[in-house]
């Protein structure tokens, strides 16, 4: 219990304080009191702690095998640098940085991210973080609804599945109706369909993901934005996978006047799904309605330079329930693991990041291909995954790959009815050639065994 | 924190003011250029950032950790924050390659392990602390709390209650309540406290009524005070068709001796990154694991871990649910330090956690009170509430400038102007881990500074001179917003 009281300590200290016993100082009137046994699993000493989770990872057998899973996380390498400077006590044991003048270490370091997702997207301004891509979507979504007073919002069916549902559960609460946009046989947004919805005026948002969810590049083109600007709704880009920032071109210079992200993919583990990294950005005009934290800087009493939290009177500790949102606790920590990350690789440790995903997916993407009954379901520019059509049940395939030791990818019929014979497949950095002929055998596989036997 | 005098001026220069270009760190093998796999079109011009070698990067944030100050630094007295030690062997867990390298879309019976900690992690929460179940979706409490008026919402729809739009708030209460409410479009009604820091019976019957939809408490409050009619604010907020929500900040004083269910609460969150000892991290990431009595359980954010014949699954298809509220099913790397927090503690240890925060609490609470007035002199819990009026109205010392003054004496600064209802107030949560000489020498320090601000107060007003800056500038830093670094 980590706690360093010495019986004649506690004595010591009930005799200061006046009071009898514990019990006395902790007593709840009798009908509240706890009566019942308590049901939490047993007391351990330390190193049994760890053997318990020894027992718990190695019931974790999907960490072996070969893996073409990323649909919104990314298994990328991350240099040991990162956990040796982020696991410094006085960066993991500090509280958001109330106090400046003892602080200014990890205020910097906030500074350092807000600048490199600026740079990384080429917006004005980002926050200090969100919870995930997800919420950062749906809190964008807010910022454009107060920026135009609007209650409708519009996402593409190509954005992550999860982030939509994420958006529907907030819009649901808001009272906001949220329409979602087709997407082509190209595997991109509708951009006929964009204009024609924006056209009446109603929507304060319209979202689209890049590369979306199945990995293909997609945004406005510059006839949709002109459709877009004009109907007075706010263009929002979504960044699932981060790395492809440093290859595409920005969501700024496409129009996009929000950025919501997921900035996992900078050295942060996938680890089961968290904790990651959101963040937002977003042009100069939308500064007073960016939610969470904001380092600015500025100088301290003797003129030197120095940083604070800033813009505070959005947040919920000072204007309470009229606050731009209610958050509070962000992901600092990641935050920093991201800053690390991108302070190691540089500009030319990125930019190689980027072609080798773009170099494996498409070894892999040309492999699968070879496979007879396989073929790739789109043909636009993508970064490090795609989709692979297998022309049966995908599930059931990926059930065969699994028996050979393989993760297949994301079996797009759990998000899509129509696309149920199709795989969403992965490549990164860390998949290997090895890797990809052994999937390569294994499809052929399990695709020559009709299914069900 | 000492630095050399050049930096003491210039302070650190930034990673951007650093490095030269071609002065790359070799990671990975060398790669074709991008224009080899995609059209020009879609590519990116430009990618300004900077380069540095992989050792002036790690003594860069080296020195920023060094400017900075954690719980291994020093005492950190903040309330409501429940700054307890952080126990490294859950950091270890956490990291291993099993857990860490564990891809969220692995199927079910290849992560079996995983499901189990959150399996576990989730029947002890709602055996803690009195809720039918839990979900772990939520990213932070404030996040647990949005997710919890979103299922009142849904809950009073079923009902044909949408008529329900007024959720109760003491003026006590975190701003994150009202701040949650109001995002879902219920209006928020301040409840005041009476002459002991609690909410009344009386006061709360005035508020009551056919539109009440929920009450949202903390218990102890914010003042460190044990609200003793939490029963009967319960059965007449129920009585008005009412539902009762329980923010668990401050949960570190209250386990093995009553439980939110016990009172009456319907919807809790735990900060787990405050009672189960997970790192704060600058501030976050978070986890706000978020509990419901039975009737609500179908309401719960998706996806649910569920047992059935010994087989952990993540149950995504439940139609009353409000949906998921984050990208993926959870902070696991945080559920894994939560459970072993729960394995190092078992039942009897959690009781011994309560038992001597709230100790800790109530003796620095008589120490203080022998040099500041403590507006609430009685019997607190896991924290309590000191205020600098006194001193402000007779010395123009401020609680600010008492904070400052403890940075220079090696000490973070309480919770400060917090709660609202004590004009110049200290908060202050020393919690469980903190030895009796720690808060021995704390309060010498804060008795120290408290007479000198009676002698020198302008040696107050100066604070901090012993840090790397002094105080800064905030009302510049908003009016002039300067949020990153441009070429």
């Amino acid at each position: 219990m980590y706690a360093p009281h010495t019986k004649r300590d506690v004595e010591q200290m009930l005799a200061a304080i006046g009071a009898a016993s514990l019990d006395e100082l902790l007593r709840v009137p009798d009908d509240v009191a706890l009566k019942e046994k308590l049901e939490i699993v047993p007391q351990l000493p330390e190193y049994l702690i760890g053997r318990r989770f020894e027992h718990f990872g190695a019931h974790n057998a999907g960490v072996g095998y070969r893996s073409f899973l990323g649909a919104g996380a990314y298994r990328h390498y991350a240099p040991p640098a990162i956990a040796s400077l982020a696991m410094r006590g006085e960066f993991l044991t500090a509280y958001t940085p109330y106090q400046a003048e003892v602080s200014q270490g990890y205020l910097q370091a906030i500074y350092e991210w807000q600048t490199y997702i600026c740079l990384l997207t080429g917006m004005d301004i980002a926050n200090a973080s969100v919870y995930d891509g997800a919420t950062a979507l749906a809190e964008a979504a807010i910022m454009a609804l107060h920026a135009t007073g609007r209650q409708k919002m519009l996402v593409s069916q190509a954005a992550h599945p999860n982030y939509r549902a994420v958006l529907r559960t907030y819009c649901d609460g808001l009272d906001v109706a949220l329409d979602e946009l087709p997407f082509t046989a190209e595997g991109t947004t509708d951009l006929q369909a964009v204009e024609n919805a924006v056209a009446g005026g109603e929507y304060a948002a319209v979202a689209l993901q890049s590369p979306n969810f199945f990995g293909n590049v997609d945004t406005l083109n510059a006839q949709a934005l002109g459709a877009v600007r004009e109907a007075g709704t706010v263009p929002i880009a979504v960044v699932a996978e981060a790395l492809s920032l440093a290859a595409l071109a920005t969501p700024a210079s496409w129009g996009a006047q929000i950025v919501a992200g997921e900035a996992q993919s900078f050295g942060v583990p996938v680890a089961y799904g968290g904790p990651y990294a959101g963040f937002i950005a977003a042009t100069q005009e939308h500064l007073r309605r960016i939610p969470g934290r904001l380092v600015g800087k500025t100088v301290d009493s003797g003129g030197r330079s120095a940083y604070v939290l800033t813009l505070q009177a959005r947040e919920q500790h000072i204007r309470r329930e009229r606050a731009t949102s209610n958050i509070c606790t962000n992901q600092a920590h990641c935050a920093l693991i991201a800053t690390i990350y991108l302070a190691l690789l540089g500009e030319s440790g990125l930019r190689t990041a980027a072609a080798l995903n773009l170099a494996r997916s498409r070894e892999l993407a040309t492999a699968v291909a070879n496979v007879s009954g396989v073929t790739l379901k789109h043909s636009a520019p993508f970064f490090n995954e795609f989709v692979a059509d297998v022309h049966q049940p995908a599930a059931a395939v990926l059930a065969k790959l699994r028996e050979r030791g393989i993760l297949g990818g994301v079996d797009l019929g759990r998000f899509y009815p129509d696309l149920s014979s199709c795989i969403l497949m992965t490549a990164t950095e860390l998949t290997t050639t090895a890797d990809i002929n052994a999937l390569a055998a294994a499809l052929k596989e399990s695709l020559h065994v009709p299914a069900g036997v | 924190m000492s630095q050399p005098a050049s930096e003491m001026s210039d302070g650190v220069p930034l990673i951007f003011e650093l490095g030269q270009k071609g002065r790359a760190n070799r990671y990975f093998e060398d790669a074709k250029p991008l224009e080899t796999y995609l059209p020009p079109s879609v590519l990116r011009e430009e990618l300004p950032l900077p380069e540095n070698s992989e050792l002036d990067v790690v003594r860069h944030y080296t020195r920023l950790s060094q400017r900075t100050f954690g719980i291994d630094v020093g005492f950190y007295p903040l309330g409501s924050c429940t700054m307890k030690y952080n126990p490294r062997v859950n950091d270890a867990i956490a990291a291993r390659r099993e857990f860490a390298e564990l891809h969220p879309y692995t199927p079910d019976e290849l992560a079996q392990g995983a499901l189990q900690v959150m399996y576990e992690l989730e029947r002890s929460l709602s055996s803690l602390f009195g809720m039918a179940a839990f979900s772990l979706n939520p990213s932070a409490g404030a996040h647990a709390e949005l997710a919890a008026l979103l299922i009142a919402k849904k809950y009073f729809k079923d009902r044909g209650e949408t008529h329900r739009d007024k959720v109760i708030v003491p003026d006590t209460a975190h701003g994150t309540n009202p701040a949650s409410a109001a995002m879902c479009g219920f209006h928020v009604i301040s409840l005041p406290s009476d002459s002991r820091g609690r909410v009344s019976v009386e006061e709360i019957r005035k508020v009551l009524g056919p539109d009440t939809a929920v009450c949202m408490m903390t218990n102890p409050n914010t003042l460190g005070l044990f609200e003793e009619q939490i029963a009967q604010i319960a059965a007449e907020v129920h009585a008005a068709g009412g539902l009762m929500y329980y923010d668990g900040a401050n949960a570190n004083a209250i386990m093995g001796y009553t439980r939110p269910g016990d009172m009456g609460f319907d919807l809790m969150h735990l900060n787990t990154h405050k009672t189960f000892t997970i790192p704060h991290g600058g501030g976050g990431a978070g986890h706000g694991p978020l509990g419901v009595a039975a009737y609500l359980v179908d309401y719960l954010p998706t996806p649910v871990v569920v047992a059935r014949d010994g087989e952990f699954a993540l149950e995504f298809d439940r139609p009353k649910s409000i949906g998921p509220m984050r990208s993926f099913w959870s902070n696991f790397a945080h559920a894994v330090r939560a459970l072993a927090y729960l394995y190092a503690n078992g039942e009897a240890g959690l009781k011994r956690v309560s038992q001597l925060a709230v100790l800790n609490a109530n003796y620095l609470r008589v120490k203080v009170a022998e040099f500041l007035e403590t507006p609430y002199p009685e019997t607190c819990r896991h924290e309590f509430v000191a205020s600098a009026q006194r001193l402000k109205k007779e010395h123009g010392v401020r609680a600010l400038d008492l904070a400052k003054a403890l940075l220079d004496r090696g000490y973070m600064a309480p919770t400060i102007y917090f709660p609202l209802i004590v004009p110049e107030s200290l908060m202050i949560e020393p919690t469980e881990t903190e030895s009796k000489e720690t808060l021995d020498d704390f309060a010498a320090a804060l008795h120290g500074i408290v007479e000198t601000a009676k002698t020198n107060p302008q040696e107050l007003f100066d604070a901090p001179t012993a840090t790397v800056v002094g105080r800064v500038d905030e009302t510049r830093a908003a009016r002039q917003p300067d949020l990153r670094w441009r070429a």
